[in-house]
């Protein structure tokens, strides 16, 4: 007990220059935090992905679609369990920069494969019942103040002219990290406009989305998929949804690896204003330090002094910074929500900020802990 | 080394016997700790055979001391006198382990402590040397009480033993009503006051003492020389002073004079 209020009264000793020191690492902890949110954000949809579910495409690019006639080959796979299809509609509300994501599906089979997405049965009958009735996400419906029966006029981009759709469901997030962002209405809305306006863009699909019986035969059906449409017009590349949503990630690769870097500079410059202040301390304290060892205490007692130190300043940054990134983030996610819809500091990011205040305090009290450790008595308390 | 005091005088705890004199005067040491040796022959000899030091400045080695021997009887209060630089301190820190011979040997008791090592010799320091320093080398983020505990905690004592020991040495040195205080709010005699209580507390054989009225006033020296003198009358305490100031140096029962890293007088 006498050590433990030794190094906390240490922290005393110069109650501004900790203070800053404190307020650093605080502010740096908080940093790395959200910037490693940030990208755990941009992999919302990998992390949101099921293992049990297949992302069958064009194989020659995610522009060319693929034909509505293969549902029924897909289908007889063996091991297929779910099939749904979709387009990447592309339209925004009114305004381009009212722009959100939004899909045509097939409905009924799209909410049998996407639990996640929950749905009051009232509402879900509604939108099954109306081919204009679109389900939106609670934070999309909010952004706009949506609500079921709305008429919602889309402005297409990929499919041009208006689209009337009518907001039946508002659905919510099973999970923290399912995106509410989104919209979805039906494929056959688009599909019969399709063959009245521009025949040659009906009956085709964006993509389609497949469960499968068991997440170790995922491999297995989608080789199996796209053995049935080799050599075909429209060849399919099939891949592991958490594959699919990896390929749109790696667009952004250069930006997310920044991000990355930026964290870990932010640490590293810590660590070294961290290593500054005990190096500063421990210099200061070198009589005490030799006052000890001539007392009898070995060189690791007062060692263990400055890491002691070291850690308790570091920790007590760190525990703020954790403290700190709470609110923020809950800050952020509101401010920019448009940009991340789902930026959620998880427990492993705040294990990971206590994790780096603990590695900023061993290695900022490493260098002055062994120069206190070898400190000579005599040269220190003269001769 | 410390046989004779060990098996004579187990360390004690103040609640297993004895009354401490919590109302001994500052100065007057006349009042003893049952932790305390009291034997004037429980402390043990000191014997320096051919000792020399030298220091190396660059490629420049400087002697400092040069092939001195001596004997200090147990419970013996010496003086070290000397000019600045005549190796005093040094002959000091060698004695107390602090730092190391070139050449020659520091018998303490039956233990040549020129062959011990760091640990060894650290370990030896804790049990049988007290240090009293010029600038009292208080801790000052720690209160009078926790400085006297300090040395403590290198023993087995509980945290209460250690507490009511501490207690006990600062009361010896009439400090029981500073116990709270941190040095910073202690005047120079009562910060050195602390420092002897640090010293004693362990129980040490020997005290050593760096110039220990060096940065007090007449009247605090007096003080602090009493609290010296009574603690080597009346417990037995081998003192070893170095000082410059010759009335320091009259409490002594035994003066030696260093000069040029060696010694050039002594005299009762």
């Amino acid at each position: 007990m006498l050590t433990l209020r030794f190094v906390l009264r240490n922290l005393a000793r110069h109650p501004l220059r900790n203070a800053l020191t404190v307020l650093g690492i605080a502010i740096s902890i908080m940093a790395f935090g959200l910037l490693r949110t940030t990208v755990e954000a941009w992999y919302v949809g990998v992390s949101a992905s099921a293992a049990n579910r297949l992302v069958a495409r064009n194989a020659i690019s995610l522009v060319f679609p693929l034909p509505i006639a293969y549902a029924g080959k897909i289908r007889a796979v063996e091991g297929v369990t779910h099939l749904s299809w979709g387009n990447w509609f592309g339209a925004y509300y009114v305004d381009e920069k009212n722009f959100f994501a939004n899909f045509t599906v097939d409905m009924r089979s799209y909410l049998d494969l996407y639990p996640e997405y929950v749905i009051p049965d009232d509402q879900k009958a509604a939108l099954l019942r109306d081919r204009k009735g679109m389900a939106v996400g609670q934070r999309l419906a909010r952004r706009f103040g949506w609500k079921p029966g709305d008429t919602v006029p889309l402005k297409g981009t990929i499919y041009p002219g208006d689209w009337n759709v009518v907001v039946r469901a508002i659905y919510t997030g099973r999970y923290p990290n399912t995106d509410e962002t989104q919209a979805f209405f039906h494929w056959e809305y688009l599909n019969e406009r399709m063959k009245v306006e521009q025949p040659a863009r009906a009956d085709r699909v964006g993509f389609y989305m497949i469960g499968v019986d068991r997440a170790e035969n995922a491999a297995r059906v989608a080789g199996d998929i796209d053995a049935r449409f080799r050599n075909s017009l429209a060849e399919t590349l099939t891949e592991t949804e958490q594959a699919f949503q990896m390929g749109f990630i790696s667009m952004s690769e250069a930006i997310i690896m920044a991000i990355r870097l930026v964290s870990g500079i932010v640490i590293v410059i810590i660590m070294a204003v961290a290593a500054n202040t005990m190096a500063m301390s421990a210099r200061e304290r070198m009589g005490e330090f030799a006052t000890l060892k001539a007392l009898g205490f070995g060189g690791g007692y007062v060692a263990l002094l400055v890491t002691g130190e070291a850690m308790a300043l570091s920790l007590l940054g760190g525990a703020a910074g954790c403290a700190l990134s709470v609110p923020v983030a809950w800050v952020i996610a509101h401010v920019l929500g448009d940009y991340f819809p789902v930026f959620l500091l998880s427990g492993e990011t705040l294990a990971l900020q206590g994790a780096a205040a603990a590695v900023v305090g061993l290695v900022a009290g490493a260098v002055p802990a062994w120069r206190a450790r070898r400190v000579r008595i005599a040269d220190v308390l003269g001769r | 080394m410390n046989r004779a005091r060990e098996s004579s005088v187990p360390p004690r705890s103040a609640e297993q016997g004895g009354t401490p004199d919590m109302d001994a005067a500052p100065g007057a040491a006349s009042g003893t700790a049952p932790f305390l040796a009291q034997s004037r022959t429980a402390s043990p000899p000191i014997l320096l055979q051919s000792v020399s030091k030298a220091y190396r400045r660059g490629a420049q080695v400087v002697p400092v001391l040069t092939s001195v021997n001596m004997a200090v009887a147990p419970g013996e209060f010496l003086a070290l006198m000397g000019p600045s630089g005549s190796g005093k301190s040094t002959l000091l820190n060698l004695i107390a382990g602090i730092d190391r011979v070139d050449a020659g040997s520091i018998h303490v008791g039956e233990t040549d402590i020129t062959t011990l090592d760091d640990a060894d010799l650290a370990r030896w320091r804790s049990r049988s040397v007290g240090f009293i320093f010029q600038f009292y080398n208080l801790i000052p983020v720690l209160n009078a009480l926790e400085n006297v505990e300090l040395p403590l905690l290198l023993t087995p004592l509980s945290g209460r033993e250690r507490r009511e020991r501490a207690r006990t040495a600062l009361a010896m040195v009439g400090l029981s009503d500073r116990m709270d205080h941190y040095p910073g709010q202690l005047s120079g005699g009562q910060q050195q006051r602390t420092a002897i209580a640090r010293a004693l507390v362990a129980d040490p054989d020997i005290l050593v003492a760096d110039e220990p009225t060096g940065d007090l006033d007449r009247v605090s020296a007096g003080e602090i020389l009493d609290l010296m003198s009574g603690l080597n009358r009346t417990m037995g305490k081998t003192i070893i002073m170095v000082t410059h100031d010759p009335r320091a140096a009259e409490r002594a029962g035994r003066v030696l004079l260093l000069e040029k890293g060696e010694l050039a007088d002594a005299h009762a």
